[in-house]
C-alpha cells in the first residue's frame, strides 16, 4: 500500500494499472478488522499458551495417538459413505421429480441445522439396542452400533453427509443442462452422461463438499458422544478426548487442541492450491 | 406434448397405408418404405404448441441435401430443429428419417435423443469442457460401445478430415470462436449421423470468422451423403450453404425454394427485407402495361422479369393480386422533378432516414410508396441530403418485377 519513497503529501495519485475502484470505506474496513481479530485472536492464545515444553508427554499420557486415528480413520470413513450415498441423493434432488421432492429435500438437510445432541438421541431411538431398527438389527444380526466405532461413524455421517449432498446438489442444479442434451444427441445414455460430463464438471463442488464434510466429521461432537459415547479407543474421538482432558487436566487439552488444529490447517493447506481456489480450471 | 412415448420397435415391418417404393437407394437403411422421396431422405411434418405459439410445418430433404430454415427470431425454426433431434415430442404428425419413424404422434411412436442418429451442431457448441477435442469427437463413438481406442482412431480420421489434426489434445476452452465450431461439426459428424442439423452454426462467430468459416463449412457440408437441415436468421449464410431455402415466419412456411428463386421473388415483407428489395403488394389495372395499383399508395408499371421465370409470358389478368418486388440499386433519386425521361416510374417522397451499410447509404423515404434507395455517400455529401427533404425517385419498369400473390399459402419456386 504505502510506498517509502512517496512524499507524505495525502493519498498519492494511483498509478497506472493499479486499482482506482477507491479504498476500502471505513464503515466496511472496521467491522472487517474487528471480524478478523475476533476469529484469529482465540487461535493466537492457544498457541501462545500451549505447554509446547511438555508437549510430548502430554500427547503420549492422554493416548493422543490413539485418539487421532480414530479421528482420522472414522472421519475419512463417513465422508466416503457421504460421497457413495450422498452424490446419488444430490443428484435426484437437483434433477429427478417426484412427489414431495421439497418436503424430501428439506427433511434431508435438517441434520445441517439440527443441534447434533439431538441428532445423537435421534440416532439410539432409531439405531440404538431398543431402536426402531437397532432391535432387529441386534436380535436377527447380533449387531450393536451405539458405543462401537461403527456407531461413531454412523453418527458422523449423519451430521457430515448433509453438507456435501448441498454443496453437490447446487453444483449439479447449476451445471450446464446444455451439455446434457448435446450427450444424448451422441448417444450416451443418463447413467453415461452423468458419469463422464456431469460429474467431472461437478468435481470442483465435489471435493469443496467432501471437504467439509469430512472436516465437520472430524469435529463432531454431540451425536457421536450421545450415541457412541466416551470409550478410549473404541469411540473417543479427538474432540471427546480434548472435552475429557479439558475436565481434569486444562493442559493437556489444550495440547490435544493443537494437533487437531494442525490436522485442519495441513489439509486446508493440502487442498487449497489444487481444489478450492475459485476459478481454477478444470 | 404427445406423453404417449415408447421406443420404436427397430426393425419394425412397414406400416398399414405407408406406400413402398420401388427402389430402395440404400439397403442397409433397413426398412424400405418412404413415400416418394428416396430411402435415406428427411421427412417431416411437425405439429408443435408452446403456449399460444404453434409451430406446423413440412419438411422434406434429400440425402446430400441441405435444406435452410430462414426465419425471424421467435418464428419456431430452434423448436423445429429440437423436435427432429427428438429434444420435444411433436404433437401431430411424423418425423421419419431413412424410412425409420422417429416420432409418430398418430401412433405413438416417439424414439429417445439417444436412438436417434442425429448429428446436431449446437450455435453455442457445447463441447465437454473437461475433455481433450480428440476426446469430444471420440465421445459419440465411445458412448454407442466403441472401444477407447477404436473411438479415438475414428475420432482421428475425422478430425483429420476437417483439417483439425493439430488441435487434438488442446481443451475446448484453448480454441478459438472458428476452432470450437469446426470441433463441434467433427463431433456431430464422428457420430455417423442419418441426419445432419445446424443450429446458427456461425452466429457466434466475428464478421471476419464467419467469411471463413461459411466458405469451409460449405466445403464440409458437401461430404456429409445424408439429409442436412440448418437453422439460420441470415439470408447469406442460407443462401451460400444451402441448396434449398424455407422459409418459416410465426411457426407456418410462408416460402420455400432455391436461394436465387427466394432472393429474385421474395413472398413477404421479412423475406424482401432481409434479400434487400423493396416488396409491395397490389392489384394490376392495366394488362398491357402492366401497371399495378399498390395497396400503400401509388402505382408501379412492372415491366421486368427474370430469363429463367417460366411464367413471366403468363400475363395475369386485371384484377389480380401481385407482388411487386424493386431493387434499392435500380431507383434513381433527384433533389429536384426530373424532365422527362425514360424511367416509366417516377414519383416523389420525403427522406425519413439514413443508415450507412458497408459501401454504401441505404436512404428510406416515405412517399407513395415509401422506398428504400441506395446510392454511395458521394453522391449523399454532393447532393446534401438531409433528412425531411423532398426528393424525386425513378425507376426503370424493367427494374421492376411483379408476380401473383400466393395470399397466405407457401410459396413453392
Amino acid at each position: 500500500m504505502t510506498q517509502t519513497t512517496a512524499p507524505a503529501r495525502g493519498p498519492a495519485p494511483p498509478r497506472a494499472g493499479a486499482d482506482v475502484t477507491g479504498r476500502t470505506p471505513w464503515p466496511l474496513a472496521v467491522p472487517a478488522g474487528i471480524a478478523i481479530l475476533f476469529l484469529l485472536l482465540p487461535l493466537a492464545a492457544m498457541i501462545l499458551r500451549a505447554p509446547w515444553r511438555d508437549l510430548p508427554q502430554i500427547l503420549v499420557d492422554t493416548q493422543a495417538v490413539a485418539a487421532l486415528r480414530l479421528s482420522l480413520e472414522t472421519a475419512t470413513t463417513a465422508t466416503a459413505l457421504s460421497i457413495l450415498f450422498g452424490v446419488p441423493l444430490a443428484w435426484v434432488l437437483a434433477k429427478a421429480h417426484f412427489p414431495g421432492h421439497s418436503l424430501v429435500r428439506a427433511l434431508v438437510t435438517l441434520p445441517l441445522v439440527l443441534p447434533p445432541v439431538v441428532g445423537g438421541v435421534a440416532l439410539l431411538l432409531a439405531f440404538g439396542r431398543l431402536g426402531l431398527v437397532g432391535q432387529y438389527l441386534d436380535r436377527w444380526f447380533g449387531v450393536q452400533l451405539p458405543f462401537s466405532t461403527a456407531g461413531v461413524v454412523i453418527a458422523e455421517t449423519f451430521v457430515a453427509m448433509p453438507f456435501l449432498v448441498v454443496t453437490v446438489e447446487g453444483a449439479l442444479r447449476s451445471a450446464d443442462l446444455g451439455l446434457e442434451e448435446a450427450a444424448a444427441t451422441l448417444g450416451s445414455r443418463r447413467f453415461a452422461t452423468f458419469r463422464r460430463v456431469t460429474l467431472p464438471l461437478v468435481a470442483p463442488s465435489l471435493v469443496a463438499g467432501s471437504v467439509l464434510c469430512w472436516a465437520r466429521a472430524l469435529g463432531e461432537f454431540g451425536a457421536t458422544i450421545t450415541f457412541a459415547g466416551n470409550l478410549p479407543g473404541v469411540t473417543q474421538t479427538m474432540p471427546l478426548a480434548v472435552y475429557q482432558a479439558f475436565e481434569t487436566d486444562p493442559p493437556s487439552a489444550v495440547a490435544l487442541s493443537l494437533v487437531l488444529l494442525a490436522v485442519s490447517v495441513t489439509v486446508l493447506a493440502l487442498l487449497r492450491d489444487r481444489w478450492l481456489n475459485p476459478g481454477t480450471p478444470l | 406434448m404427445t406423453s404417449k412415448f415408447s421406443r420404436l420397435h427397430r426393425a419394425g415391418t412397414p406400416r398399414a397405408g405407408t406406400p413402398l417404393t420401388g427402389e430402395p437407394s440404400d439397403p442397409s437403411a433397413g426398412q424400405r418404405h418412404t413415400s416418394t422421396a428416396s430411402a435415406r431422405a428427411l421427412q417431416a411434418d411437425v405439429g408443435i404448441d408452446r403456449g399460444a405459439f404453434r409451430l406446423d410445418v413440412q419438411v422434406e430433404v434429400e440425402p446430400g441435401q441441405i435444406l435452410a430454415i430462414l426465419g425471424p427470431n421467435g418464428s419456431g425454426k430452434t423448436t423445429l430443429l429440437r423436435a427432429l433431434a427428438g429434444l420435444l415430442a411433436v404433437a401431430r404428425g411424423r418425423v421419419t428419417v431413412g424410412g425409420q419413424v422417429w416420432d409418430d404422434a398418430g401412433a405413438g411412436i416417439f424414439v429417445p435423443t439417444v436412438d436417434r442418429a442425429v448429428g446436431l451442431v449446437f450455435q453455442d457448441y457445447r463441447l465437454f469442457p473437461h475433455l481433450s477435442v480428440l476426446d469430444n469427437v471420440a465421445f459419440a463413438p465411445r458412448a454407442r460401445g466403441a472401444t477407447r481406442t477404436a473411438a479415438r482412431t475414428k475420432a482421428i480420421a475425422v478430425l483429420h478430415q476437417l483439417g483439425l489434426s493439430d488441435l487434438t489434445d488442446r481443451k475446448p476452452g484453448a480454441l478459438s470462436g472458428g476452432q470450437a465450431q469446426r470441433v463441434a461439426l467433427a463431433r456431430a459428424l464422428a457420430s455417423d449421423p442419418q441426419l445432419l442439423l445446424l443450429d446458427e452454426p456461425l452466429a457466434a462467430l466475428d464478421a471476419r470468422t464467419r467469411l471463413e468459416i461459411r466458405a469451409e463449412l460449405r466445403r464440409h457440408l458437401a461430404t456429409f451423403t445424408g439429409p442436412a437441415l440448418l437453422v439460420t436468421h441470415d439470408p447469406l449464410e442460407a443462401m451460400v450453404l444451402a441448396d434449398r431455402i424455407l422459409v418459416l415466419e410465426g411457426g407456418r412456411a410462408v416460402q420455400e425454394g432455391t436461394p436465387s428463386a427466394v432472393a429474385r421473388r421474395p413472398a413477404t415483407e421479412y423475406v424482401a427485407r432481409l434479400v434487400g428489395l423493396n416488396l409491395y403488394t397490389g392489384t394490376i389495372t392495366d394488362r398491357a402495361t402492366r401497371r399495378i395499383e399498390l395497396d400503400s399508395g401509388g402505382a408501379l408499371y412492372a415491366a421486368g422479369h427474370d430469363p429463367s421465370d417460366t411464367d413471366a409470358r403468363i400475363l395475369p389478368l386485371n384484377g389480380t393480386r401481385m407482388l411487386v418486388a424493386l431493387s434499392p440499386t435500380a431507383i434513381s433519386l433527384f433533389t429536384h422533378q426530373p424532365d422527362a425521361g425514360s424511367a416509366r416510374n417516377v414519383w416523389s417522397g420525403r427522406i425519413a432516414g439514413m443508415e450507412l451499410l458497408t459501401d454504401r447509404i441505404r436512404i428510406a423515404v416515405d412517399g407513395q410508396p415509401d422506398a428504400l434507395v441506395d446510392i454511395t455517400p458521394a453522391a449523399v455529401a454532393e447532393l446534401e441530403l438531409h433528412a425531411g427533404q423532398r426528393v424525386w425517385l425513378t425507376a426503370k419498369a424493367t427494374e421492376v418485377t411483379a408476380y401473383p400473390d400466393p395470399g397466405h399459402s407457401p410459396v413453392i419456386l
